[in-house]
């Protein structure tokens, strides 16, 4: 059902929800699932991205996303000066996907430790952004719920181990879903859960055997634990 | 209680021996699981940001492709000069109108209301009484709970999307909030509310969405004006007890079945109405070669 306040919102930067706005949240996001301050973004834009998307600030919309602002920061305009002034390196190219949304954009980005994170995500209209591949892997997260992003080895246990663990702490998983690099070995958890996930309990969950990765994202603050 | 129809809205109002924007507020609070104090004070960060930007609006900015900017000081300095065919009111509801869909396709800060594109709409009725201090913070954001209800039937029953249902989706859903807006301020009941939106979406039934280049600035910005100025002929037209002969939730299944026959041409995607006009053609030519 219709929240009152995505009619009468989101309070954004225009020109546009989805060009703009739901660039700047996909930029965000990246920034929080890569867990530090982002370096470097090489940028592809696919679809109307590519063929609009300077025309509606797409291009500064990402940057400032990934520099940590929210789609109603004033900054955004200058997001290529705030850029430079803080040393972000990015490039801008297009690209043509095979059946991706027309709104989606590919992003390689390094973090100030040298952490790197390949994400497909795309802009699906009023703001709303959808993730839909995470370092080869494939999935499907819109950053509605508070969401965990696990990179783990396809082992036998982990994920009962994360589940009862969150189960202790009553926090209830609203979807859960796993998806495995095609190469085999690699596989992600994507939770999401209706309670904030607290920072003890990412770090327990980090402890766990076969635990590569652990990111967070949280819904209320955009928050960012480091991985 | 659902937001899916106005009848729906009405006849929780009745039940609950509350007021249509209240029935919205209450359905806020069942919905997100808050108080009434709570809703209340995210609806004033919703009303103070749109204060915010027309405050702020100087006119100096260009929109990316240069095509838009300026329009809304243009039209204040005329209103100054007391020549305005409309009249004090209406003449300062253009100039809102044209400065906060301007100050969308210029990066600046607005709230969607439905969309990004008819921003301009709802807060162009709203803030020249505001500024006139014939508005008090309490009538205001009731009047945006009326309207964003009206938005919410309006997005479940038809769509509020250009590429949905084409801008009579967008433009014509704003007009249709801020027209039951103005009646709420001006003590209109819900019988007049349901009529103002009626009138409000039947005359801007089919309107296409055709934007230049795919930007959201030409036709976008004046087509805010004429949303803004179809709301307050029909506030009007509702206040004096005309009706709407087609009921209101008949006229927003109507608006959605023309949306879902509309081409895809009219839909956003560029391709049609003045985006397929020589003019349009060259500029998104231009656009293409700044890309
Ligand atoms: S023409 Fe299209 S993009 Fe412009 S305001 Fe209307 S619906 Fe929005």
């Amino acid at each position: 059902m219709a929240d009152i306040f995505d009619i009468l919102g989101p309070i954004m930067v225009g020109p546009s929800s989805s060009h703009t706005a739901g660039a700047v949240r996909i930029g965000s996001m990246a920034r929080t699932l890569l867990g530090e301050r982002v370096v470097s973004a090489d940028i592809l834009l696919h679809g109307s991205f590519a063929d609009t998307g300077h025309g509606h600030g797409t291009d500064r919309a990402l940057l400032a996303g990934l520099l940590g602002m929210d789609p109603a920061d004033l900054r955004i305009p200058n997001a290529f000066e705030e850029a430079d002034k803080v040393g972000l390196k990015y490039t801008f190219g297009e690209i043509e996907l095979m059946d991706a949304h027309p709104n989606s954009v590919v992003m390689d980005i390094v973090g100030e430790s040298g952490l790197r994170l390949s994400i497909r995500a795309s802009s699906i209209g009023g703001g709303r952004i959808m993730v839909n591949e995470l370092d080869g892997i494939e999935v499907a997260f819109d950053g509605s719920f508070n969401t965990l992003v696990i990179h783990h080895v396809d082992e036998f246990g982990t994920i009962a181990e994360v589940s009862r663990l969150l189960s202790n702490y009553r926090i209830n998983i609203a979807n859960m879903r796993l998806s495995r690099h095609r190469r085999g070995g690699e596989a992600l958890m994507i939770i999401e859960t209706d309670q904030t996930v607290e920072r003890k309990i990412i770090d327990w969950i980090r402890e766990f055997h076969g635990i590569a990765k652990v990111t967070y994202y949280d819904k209320n603050k955009e928050a960012e634990y480091e991985a | 209680m659902r937001l899916d129809s106005m009848e729906a809205i009405c006849l929780g109002a009745k039940e609950a021996g509350a007021q249509f924007w209240e029935a919205v507020l209450l359905y806020d609070m069942e919905e997100r699981q808050c108080i009434r104090e709570e809703s209340m004070a995210k609806m004033l960060t919703v009303w103070t940001a749109m204060v915010e930007a027309s405050d702020s609006y100087t006119g100096q900015r260009r929109s990316v492709s240069g095509l838009v900017g300026g329009d809304g000081l243009k039209m204040r300095m005329y209103n100054r000069r007391g020549e305005s065919l409309c009249g004090d009111y209406v003449g300062r509801v253009i100039a809102e109108a044209l400065s906060m869909a301007e100050s969308n396709a210029c990066m600046r800060r607005i709230v969607a209301a439905p969309t990004a594109g008819s921003c301009g709409v709802l807060p162009a009725v709203l803030i020249p009484l505001w500024n006139q201090q014939k508005l008090t913070q309490r009538q205001v954001i009731e009047a945006l709970y009326t309207a964003s209800g009206i938005g919410a039937v309006i997005a479940s029953k038809a769509g509020i999307s250009g590429a949905s249902g084409g801008c009579q989706a967008e433009i014509g859903s704003a007009a249709a909030m801020a027209a039951g807006a103005l009646v709420h301020i001006q003590g209109g009941d819900m019988d007049m509310i349901c009529n103002a939106v009626a009138i409000a979406l039947k005359n801007l039934m089919g309107l296409i969405c055709d934007p230049v280049a795919g930007l959201v600035e030409v036709p976008c910005v004046k087509r805010n004006v004429a949303g803004a100025m179809t709301a307050v002929s029909a506030a009007d037209m509702a206040l004096a007890g005309i009706e709407s002969r087609v009921p209101v939730d008949q006229v927003i299944q109507a608006m959605g079945e023309v949306g879902r026959h509309m081409p895809l041409e009219f839909r956003e995607t560029a391709l049609g109405g003045l985006a397929a006009t020589p003019f349009g053609k060259e500029i998104k030519q231009r656009q293409k070669e700044r890309e």
